[in-house]
C-alpha cells in the first residue's frame, strides 16, 4: 500500500501551487487525479489573466489571496520558465451609466489595496488602444493585470513538484477517503488505497462529491461555463491590454485581451449548468459573444476566429472561496468557490495552505536541497539564427518542422513527450508545444504527432486519445 | 548558415511548383529550385490516389500521384534541384532571399533572381464555420483524413458524416465507403453543390450516400469521441429550422468546408493580397505586387481543376525565369479585369499591357446560372463572348481574351441568355 504524508486531490493550478509549495518542505506528497494530463479541467479553459483583485469583495478570503498572489507573479515565472506579460488592463466608459460607476469600481480597488488604478482621458484610452470603441466617455486602467500561459504555468508547477519529490497519479479517480476516530487514515483511489494523515481537496468541480466522502454537505458546486473565441494571431483588429467590460444592468459585457502567444481572446459567457461535463460551445453563447465585444471594440474580427471553446467555473452555491477544516476530520482540508480568480490565486494558496498544515499539527522543515528553478521546453522560433543553428547541429530533429502554423519542430514535441509528467495525448502534446493550436488546427500537424506519439509511447496509434480516455483518435491501421 | 544560390527558386514542390519549374527550365533559366516540405515531391496529389486528373490537360485520366508524377519526372530530367524535408520560414524580396530550414541542412538561406510562390491551400476548419457542440475526437478535415488513410495507412474511424459538398469531402466519401466504413450523409448548406458535379456521380450516387442540400449540422455531440450529430435544414438566410432537426449517431465528422490561399509568408513579405480569394493579386504574368515575385495554383485561388493550375503555373515559371533573365520590364502600363454581373472573382486581376497575347482570365460566380452569355467588355465594345449551359460556383469558368489593343479596364460579366 502506497503511504504518504499529504494526499492532494485535484492537479489543476492550485493543485499543483499547494503540491509545489508543499515540495519546499521535508514531507511526502502525492497529488491524484482522474485525468491522464495535469492542468485540471478548469485551469486549461479560463481567460489566462493574472489578477490584481482590484473588483473582489473587500474584506473575504479571495481578495486577501488574490491581492498577495499578484506580485508572487514576477518571481516565479522566472523561476519556473513560464510565459507571462504585465500588460495591464483598460476598462473603457462607453456609456453614461459606466462612466457613472468608475469612482465605486476605483473606490473597491482601494479597499483592495490595489492603489496603483488610474483614470485615463478619452485621449489617452484611444491613444493606447485605437480600437476601442470611440464613444468612450473615460475609464480606468490597472497597470498590473496581466496575461500567461495556464498551460504552461501549471505544468511548470508540475514539473518543479516532482522534481523535488512529489508522486502523481494521473488517471485516478478518488473512490472514498478513509477516516477513523475522527482523523483522516487514507485515500481509496482507482489505483489502489493511499494511507496518509492530511487529505487536501482541490477537486474544483467535483469538490462537493469529494466533500461528501467524508460526511459534509455544506455546499453545492454549480459549473458556470464560460464560451471564449480564440482569433488568429494575423487579424486585423487588435487590442494591446486586456480591456475589460464595466458591467451594465443588461449584461456583464465580455473582455477581448491578447493571449501571451499573440492571439486575441474575446469572451466569456456566464451560464449555470447541471451537467458538470457539458463544455460545447452554443450558437447563442458565441452570438452573445460578437453582440458585446463589439461594444468595446466594434471592428473586432470573428470571422478570424481560429478556434472555439468552453470551460466551466466550479461556481459554489452558496457562493464565496472557503478554505475549511474540521475537528471531527482532522487532517481534511477542504477547499471550494475557487473561480475564476483561481489561476491567481493559486500560488498564494499553496503557502496558505502550508501554513494552515503547520496549524493542524504538520511539521514542516524547508528541505535544504529544494530546486526552485525549472527549465522550460527549448521554442524553436524564438530562438537567434545563431542558436536555431546550433539546436539542430546538436539535434537534427530541430530542423523538422512539424506545426507549420506555430513553427513548431519535431525536437520540441518530442522533448514535451519525454520530459518528467509528459504528454501522453494529443491535446497534452498541444498544451506543452502548441502544435496544433494554430489557425489550422492541427489539419496539417495532427496526423504527424500522431504517429509520433504511437513511436515514443510504443502503442498502436488507436490506442493514442485526443485528451479523456476513450477519447481516441483514430479506429486502427488499415489491413 | 547553409547557403544556395539560384535563378529561380519555387516555393511547394505540389502541382503548380512543378509545373512552374518545368516551365522556368524549358524558358531558359539556368538553375530551379524548388524548396519543399515533405520528403517528395508532388504535393497534396501524393494523398490524392483517386483517378480524374489530367482529362483537360492530358485528355487522359490520371490518378494523382501519376499527375504529379509526369511534371515531376519530367522535372528532375530537366535538372530541376530540390531541397526536401526543408519547410521555409520567410520571404525577404528586398534581398532577393529565402530563408528554409531542415534537418539535414539545418538553417539554409537561399538567394535567388526571382521567386515563384507555390504554396498551396489549407483546409477551413470546424471553427472558422462557428459549429456548436462539444469537442471531442473524431473531427477531421476531408484532406486530414485523406492523408491518414492514403498515406498512413491509417482508418479514421467507422460510421461517417460528411459536412460539405466540396471535392474533397465527396472524394473521401467514396473512400471511406471503399475500406468498409459507412457514410451516413453528406450535408450541404447552400442549395447547389459546392463541388463537381461528376464526383457527386461518382463518389455519392453511385455509393447510395444521401447529398442533403440546404442543410447543416447544428450540434456535435460527445465528450470523449463523436457520438452523432444534429442536422437540421435551413432557412433562405441559412438559419437552421429547428423543427426540422434530427440526430445522426455517428463516431467520425468529416469537414469539406471550403479552402483558404496559404499566404502567411505572402503576407510578412507585404505583397498585396486579395480580399476576394485570399491570394496574392497577379497580372497575366502571375506577377504579385511585388515584380521580382510570381505567384500560382491554390496559393493564388483554390482551383477545383489540377489541369487549370498547371496552365496557369507554367505562365509563372515561364515569365519567372525572364525575370531572372532581364527579359521583363518593371513597372509597365497595367490594366484591372473588373468583376460584372454574377462573377465573384477574377485571375488574374491586372493585365500588362506591354504583352500583346491572348490571355485566358479565370473566374467563378457567385450563383448558378444556366444559359448564360459570358463576355468580356473594354471600352463598352465587347471583346469576348462564350457561351454556357450552366455556370456555378463550384466549377472554375474561364474566357479568352485579346490584351492587344486595350487600354482600359476590362469587366467580364455573366448575362441571361434569351431562351427561345
Amino acid at each position: 500500500m502506497l503511504k504518504t504524508d499529504v494526499v492532494v486531490i485535484g492537479a489543476g493550478a492550485v493543485g499543483c501551487a499547494i503540491a509545489r509549495e508543499l515540495s519546499k518542505y521535508q514531507v511526502q506528497v502525492i497529488v491524484v487525479d482522474k485525468n491522464d494530463d495535469i492542468g485540471g479541467d478548469a485551469s486549461k479553459s479560463n481567460s489566462a489573466i493574472i489578477h490584481t483583485g482590484y473588483d473582489a469583495a473587500p474584506g473575504t478570503l479571495e481578495s486577501e489571496l488574490v491581492v498577495a498572489a499578484n506580485p508572487m507573479f514576477s518571481q516565479l515565472v522566472k523561476e519556473l520558465d513560464i510565459p507571462f506579460e504585465e500588460i495591464g488592463a483598460i476598462l473603457p466608459a462607453i456609456t453614461q451609466e459606466q462612466f457613472d460607476q468608475l469612482p465605486a469600481i476605483k473606490e473597491k480597488a482601494f479597499k483592495n489595496r490595489v492603489y496603483d488604478i488610474e483614470y485615463l482621458t478619452k485621449e489617452e484610452i484611444l491613444a493606447m488602444e485605437p480600437n476601442i470603441n470611440p464613444e468612450v466617455k473615460a475609464g480606468l486602467y490597472i497597470p498590473r493585470e496581466s496575461i500567461i500561459d495556464p498551460f504552461i504555468y501549471v505544468q511548470a508547477l508540475a514539473e518543479n513538484a516532482n522534481e523535488n519529490g512529489v508522486d502523481f497519479l494521473l488517471n485516478t479517480k478518488v473512490t472514498g477517503i478513509q477516516v477513523e476516530n475522527q482523523k483522516i487514515k487514507g485515500v481509496e483511489t482507482t489505483g489502489g488505497t493511499i494511507e496518509t494523515k492530511y487529505v487536501i481537496n482541490a477537486a474544483a468541480l467535483y469538490c462537493d462529491e469529494i466533500a461528501a466522502m467524508v460526511g459534509k454537505n455544506e455546499y453545492k458546486v454549480v459549473a458556470r461555463r464560460g464560451e471564449f473565441f480564440i482569433l488568429d494571431k494575423n487579424t486585423s483588429c487588435q487590442v494591446k491590454h486586456i480591456v475589460l467590460p464595466i458591467p451594465t444592468k443588461v449584461t456583464k459585457g465580455k473582455l477581448m485581451c491578447p493571449t501571451i502567444h499573440g492571439n486575441m481572446l474575446v469572451g466569456p459567457t456566464a451560464e449555470d449548468l447541471e451537467d458538470k461535463t457539458d463544455k460545447s460551445v452554443t450558437a447563442a453563447g458565441l452570438e452573445s459573444i460578437i453582440a458585446d465585444v463589439k461594444r468595446l471594440v466594434p471592428n473586432v474580427n470573428v470571422r478570424d476566429t481560429i478556434t472555439q471553446y468552453s470551460g466551466l467555473r466550479p461556481n459554489r452555491n452558496p457562493e464565496g472561496l472557503h478554505v475549511d477544516v474540521y475537528d471531527d476530520v482532522a487532517g481534511y482540508v477542504n477547499l471550494s468557490g475557487v473561480r475564476s480568480t483561481g489561476l491567481t490565486l493559486s500560488v498564494s494558496m499553496g503557502v496558505y495552505i502550508a501554513q494552515l498544515l503547520m496549524k493542524c499539527g504538520l511539521n514542516l522543515v524547508y528541505k535544504e536541497d529544494f530546486k526552485n528553478t525549472r527549465q522550460g521546453i527549448n521554442i524553436f522560433h524564438q530562438m537567434t539564427a545563431g542558436e536555431q543553428e546550433a539546436i539542430i547541429r546538436e539535434n537534427p530533429r530541430y530542423g523538422n518542422i512539424i506545426c507549420r502554423c506555430e513553427t513548431i519542430t519535431e525536437g520540441e514535441i518530442l522533448d514535451a513527450i519525454r520530459r518528467p509528467l509528459g504528454a501522453r495525448s494529443m491535446d497534452a502534446v498541444k498544451r506543452r508545444v502548441r502544435a496544433g493550436m494554430g489557425r489550422c488546427q492541427s489539419g496539417f500537424c495532427g496526423p504527424k504527432v500522431l504517429e509520433i506519439l504511437a513511436e515514443e509511447l510504443s502503442i498502436p496509434v488507436e490506442q493514442i486519445n485526443k485528451n479523456i480516455g476513450g477519447s481516441y483518435m483514430v479506429s486502427g491501421k488499415m489491413k | 548558415m547553409y547557403e544556395v544560390t539560384c535563378d529561380v527558386a519555387i516555393i511547394g514542390g505540389g502541382p503548380a511548383g512543378l509545373s512552374a519549374a518545368v516551365a522556368a527550365k524549358k524558358e531558359g533559366a539556368e538553375k530551379v529550385l524548388i524548396i519543399e516540405r515533405d520528403k517528395n515531391i508532388g504535393g497534396i496529389l501524393q494523398q490524392c490516389i483517386h483517378p480524374g486528373f489530367g482529362l483537360s490537360y492530358f485528355k487522359q485520366e490520371l490518378t494523382g500521384p501519376e499527375y504529379a508524377g509526369r511534371f515531376g519526372e519530367e522535372a528532375l530530367k530537366l535538372g530541376v534541384e530540390v531541397l526536401r524535408d526543408s519547410m521555409v520560414l520567410e520571404i525577404d524580396p528586398g534581398n532577393q532571399m529565402i530563408v528554409c530550414v531542415s534537418s539535414e541542412n539545418g538553417m539554409t538561406k537561399v538567394t535567388a533572381d526571382s521567386i515563384v510562390l507555390a504554396m498551396g491551400c489549407r483546409e477551413k476548419t470546424r471553427a472558422n464555420i462557428r459549429i456548436p457542440g462539444t469537442r471531442p475526437a473524431g473531427i477531421y478535415t476531408a484532406g486530414a483524413a485523406q492523408r491518414l488513410v492514403n498515406r498512413q495507412n491509417i482508418m479514421v474511424g467507422k460510421n461517417v458524416v460528411i459536412l460539405g459538398s466540396g471535392d474533397i469531402g465527396m472524394i473521401m466519401a467514396r473512400r471511406m465507403s471503399l475500406e468498409g466504413a459507412k457514410v451516413l450523409a453528406v450535408i450541404e448548406i447552400m442549395d447547389f453543390l459546392a463541388g463537381l458535379t461528376r464526383n457527386k456521380v461518382q463518389c455519392l450516387d453511385d455509393f447510395g450516400i444521401p447529398l442533403k442540400l440546404s442543410h447543416t449540422i447544428t450540434g456535435i455531440v460527445g465528450n470523449e469521441r463523436v457520438e452523432g450529430v444534429y442536422v437540421a435544414q435551413v432557412d433562405e438566410n441559412k438559419k437552421p429550422r429547428k423543427e426540422t432537426e434530427e440526430f445522426i449517431a455517428c463516431d467520425t465528422l468529416l469537414l469539406s468546408v471550403g479552402l483558404l490561399p496559404e499566404n502567411e509568408l505572402t503576407r510578412k513579405a507585404q505583397i498585396s493580397i486579395s480580399d476576394v480569394t485570399n491570394g496574392p493579386d497577379v497580372n497575366q504574368y502571375m506577377q504579385t505586387s511585388i515584380p521580382s515575385v510570381f505567384a500560382c495554383g491554390n496559393v493564388v485561388h483554390v482551383n477545383d481543376l489540377v489541369d487549370n493550375v498547371t496552365v496557369e503555373s507554367m505562365q509563372a515559371g515561364k515569365h519567372a525565369a525572364r525575370y531572372a533573365m532581364d527579359k521583363i520590364s518593371d513597372n509597365p502600363k497595367e490594366i484591372q479585369c473588373v468583376t460584372g454581373n454574377n462573377v465573384r472573382y477574377l485571375c488574374p486581376q491586372r493585365l500588362r499591357l506591354d504583352d500583346q497575347g491572348k490571355v485566358k482570365l479565370f473566374f467563378r460566380v457567385l450563383a448558378p446560372e444556366a444559359d448564360v452569355r459570358l463576355q468580356a467588355k473594354s471600352n463598352g465594345r465587347i471583346i469576348a463572348v462564350k457561351k454556357e449551359r450552366l455556370v456555378n460556383p463550384g466549377e472554375m469558368c474561364s474566357i479568352q481574351i485579346p490584351v492587344g489593343e486595350l487600354d482600359s479596364d476590362v469587366v467580364v460579366e455573366v448575362i441571361k441568355e434569351a431562351v427561345f
